[in-house]
């Protein structure tokens, strides 16, 4: 056997004075660190495996553990840093594509950090949410350009079919497959809970949870998994996937090791096959042809779905939304480049793409310079991290969120960036039955209400501060926002004046 | 009920369909598209040409086309028959799970892009004569037959046959294969399971379009998946 060239990056520190040998952590860790000496009386750990994913140090009874990033070090270089190396050697032993999961971990500028928001003093007074009525209800789908009246003068009612959200943020696409069936339990309840969306992804949707359709968006990708009638006709709205932000350009692929029977009857594919979405539709190569997707979705639900199209933030993201826009799509849904992943080629995840920042701003002003901003609505994802970001990202234009990555955190994750291995210590992204047993669905649907709930509150208090008491008002309102340390060209972008002007 | 297809637009169209229980026969149809759209149970019989995306999420209905049809005949259908005395387009049986699709003439590109199958759904695809390039392409279950008539040995399938395959099967007809094949898919001559398997289409076939195979010397070959897991050695976790 060759060297292995890599060292451990975490070690594991155990205080010996605290340490009971009680074996919870051998019993908790998937990936199996922490093994029990019975020679030496003493649990050991290979820290080679360990994924720094805090289990075994949340769940040690007398916090004799935690995980430090290890102080051993390649000769420091400013160009080629330890992980740069270290996944050259890897390639190097393997021969394989690096695969990595979650979102874009590098150091590239997050633009809501460098976006503050305006409060009202003195010549407009600030609202106090909780004193007077503030309206965070969004209505999803295109707005009628005139009114119509029948021969008697009446209103004619020429809305189409709408999404009705209770808070301007919905769960975004997360699969069974490459999520736990409690996972998907936890966001279905969730969405029912607090009046908004959960979403299928490309994984079908499961029988037990057909009962959640008004708050659940199916998903119609390339690979078409679990796509029928029924499934179509089961949400509340339906989702053509053209690209997703962490990802753009590329299809999925869950590895037959994670169909289980009943991922297999889920996905309606064979159980312990590969289940391969290729990278783009084989029946799309233009606008045209995505409106006849558009269509034909419409076709089979009979005009009573609001269809939604997503695609990832890529460079000329705003003249695909205007054909978007025209396709007959209700909403458009953008990704940006730090949208988590279940399993995406590393270099792809961390090069690929645009800020979701810029690309909505983009898109917004497109749209409207076009005359046909009514035409759709805005879901703005990958990325949105806090209440905050939800503020901005409503102002630069969008009518609503897609959020994952920070309700996988409310189920427990702690962002380790290992989904792809499927070993998922916290029952998330994971099919092992034993792992997935460890995410209560009841509790995790409650966290999921408080975490929105908070971040509803918090939109009410930022909203109130300008003097905006209805998330409408905020909408592309983007004289409430002033940038900070920006060049005159990236303000220029997201159309925003510098803080000071 | 007979419905004259050429008073409505495709929506127009597919609503008044959908307006009439039980079977229906449609005439001057022009290139209308979504025609039996997630239909289930009943007979659509079509005069004229239908457009794109015929029998999309098709549900157990049985369409009949009595000329050519265009792109993307069965896309995601799930269950029930399209009978096409004609040719089809592109992408015919585009991610099919159930059914069976039966063409008179040739396909274009893409026939049987990934094709599933779950279960006691089995998808199949007949196609009489020759399929563009890309058959098969990315399937997953099903059987796309390819019954050669008529055309040479070089035409019956395109290029980059059954690229991405990974389940189901393949069968063409000829007198000897051709064309080069991608490295994860493997060919051989239909042993007699095979040629059993493949018969109730065959007999399918020859009773819709009254027409049997000619004695031309052609026999039949099946193509297969090498592995059921073609990208599995491709990553490596980071």
């Amino acid at each position: 056997m060759s060297i292995n060239y890599i060292y451990p990056e975490f070690e594991i520190i155990r205080d010996a004075a605290r340490c009971t040998q009680c074996r919870i952590c051998e019993k908790q860790c998937a990936n199996g660190v922490h093994v029990y000496d019975d020679k030496t009386n003493r649990i050991i750990a290979d820290e080679s495996k360990c994924v720094n994913c805090h289990r075994c140090v949340a769940l040690c009874p007398t916090r004799a553990l935690k995980v430090v990033k290890t102080e051993h070090t390649f000769r420091p270089n400013a160009n080629w840093s330890g992980q740069t190396i270290e996944e050259v050697y890897r390639q190097a032993e393997t021969g394989g594509v690096l695969l990595s999961s979650m979102g874009n971990p590098t150091s590239l500028p997050v633009y809501w950090d460098r976006i503050l928001i305006n409060a009202s003093q003195v010549t407009n007074p600030p609202i106090d949410p909780l004193r007077e009525p503030m309206e965070t209800k969004v209505f999803l789908g295109p707005k009628p350009s005139r009114i119509e009246r029948n021969a008697e003068g009446g209103l004619i009612n020429n809305l189409k079919p709408q999404m009705t959200l209770k808070v301007p943020i919905l769960f975004s696409a997360m699969s069974y497959g490459s999520i736990s069936y409690n996972a998907h339990a936890a966001l279905a309840k969730a969405a029912e809970c607090l009046g908004t969306f959960y979403n299928t992804g490309e994984g079908g949707l499961h029988e037990d949870f057909y009962r959640y359709g008004p708050h659940t968006i199916v998903q119609v990708a390339s690979g078409r998994f679990g796509v029928h009638p029924d499934y179509l006709g089961a949400g509340g709205a339906i989702e053509i996937k053209m690209g997703q932000g962490a990802k753009p350009g590329i299809g999925g692929h869950l590895p037959g090791a994670k169909i289980n029977a009943d991922v297999s009857k889920t996905r309606m594919i064979p159980e312990g096959t590969d289940a391969i979405s290729p990278a783009p539709h084989h029946d799309i190569y233009s606008i045209e042809d995505l409106r006849q997707l558009v269509y034909s979705v419409k076709e089979a639900t009979r005009y009573q779905k609001p269809v939604i199209v997503k695609v990832a933030a890529v460079h000329n993201i705003a003249a695909v939304a205007s054909g978007i826009a025209r396709s007959g799509a209700d909403i458009i849904a953008i990704d940006g480049f730090r949208g988590g992943t279940g399993a995406a080629p590393t270099r792809v995840r961390d090069n690929v793409g645009i800020p979701i920042e810029l690309a909505l701003a983009a898109v917004d002003q497109r749209l409207r310079d076009e005359g046909i901003r009514g035409n759709v609505s805005l879901i703005a994802g990958g990325s949105i991290r806090n209440a905050a970001d939800v503020v901005k990202a409503v102002a630069l234009g969008a009518d609503a969120v897609y959020v994952g990555t920070a309700a996988l955190l409310a189920l427990g994750c702690h962002l380790c960036r290992s989904c792809q291995t499927g070993k998922c210590n916290w029952g998330i992204a994971t099919q092992q039955p034993e792992l997935v047993k460890r995410l209560d669905s009841d509790e995790g649907a409650a966290r999921l209400v408080n975490l929105v709930s908070a971040w509803n509150h918090e939109i009410q208090e930022l909203m109130g501060g300008m003097g905006i008491n209805s998330i409408e008002a905020l909408r592309g309102n983007r004289l409430m926002l002033r940038g900070v340390g920006l060049t005159e060209k990236e303000l220029e972008i997201l159309g925003i004046k510098h803080a000071g002007e | 009920m007979t419905i004259d297809a050429g008073l409505y637009d495709f929506q127009g169209l597919n609503e008044k369909i959908r307006a009439e229980k039980g079977d229906v026969t449609i005439e001057r149809c022009l290139g209308h598209r979504f025609i039996g759209a997630g239909e289930s149970e009943r007979t659509i019989t079509l005069h004229g040409t239908p457009g794109n995306a015929l029998g999309c999420y098709l549900n157990g209905a049985t369409i009949v086309v009595e000329a050519n049809a265009q792109d993307q005949v069965g896309d995601t259908m799930n269950d029930g028959k399209i009978i096409i005395h004609g040719d089809a387009g592109d992408a015919v049986g585009y991610a099919m799970r159930g059914g069976e699709i039966y063409v008179e003439g040739s396909a274009g590109y893409r026939a049987g892009i990934h094709m599933k199958a779950y279960k006691d759904k089995k998808p199949v695809v007949v196609i009489g004569s020759k399929a563009g390039s890309f058959l098969g392409e990315y399937q997953a279950g099903g059987i796309i037959l390819v019954l050669g008539i008529g055309c040479a040995d070089d035409e019956v399938y395109g290029r980059f046959c059954g690229t991405g395959m990974h389940g189901g099967k393949i069968f063409v007809r000829a007198k000897e294969l051709c064309r080069v094949l991608p490295e994860q898919v493997h060919a051989e001559e239909a042993d007699e399971t095979a040629l059993a398997e493949i018969k109730p289409y065959l007999e399918a076939y020859s009773q819709y379009f009254d027409k049997s195979l000619p004695d031309d010397g052609k026999k039949f070959f099946v193509f297969t998946p090498n592995s059921k897991n073609p990208y599995k050695k491709m990553y490596a976790m980071n």
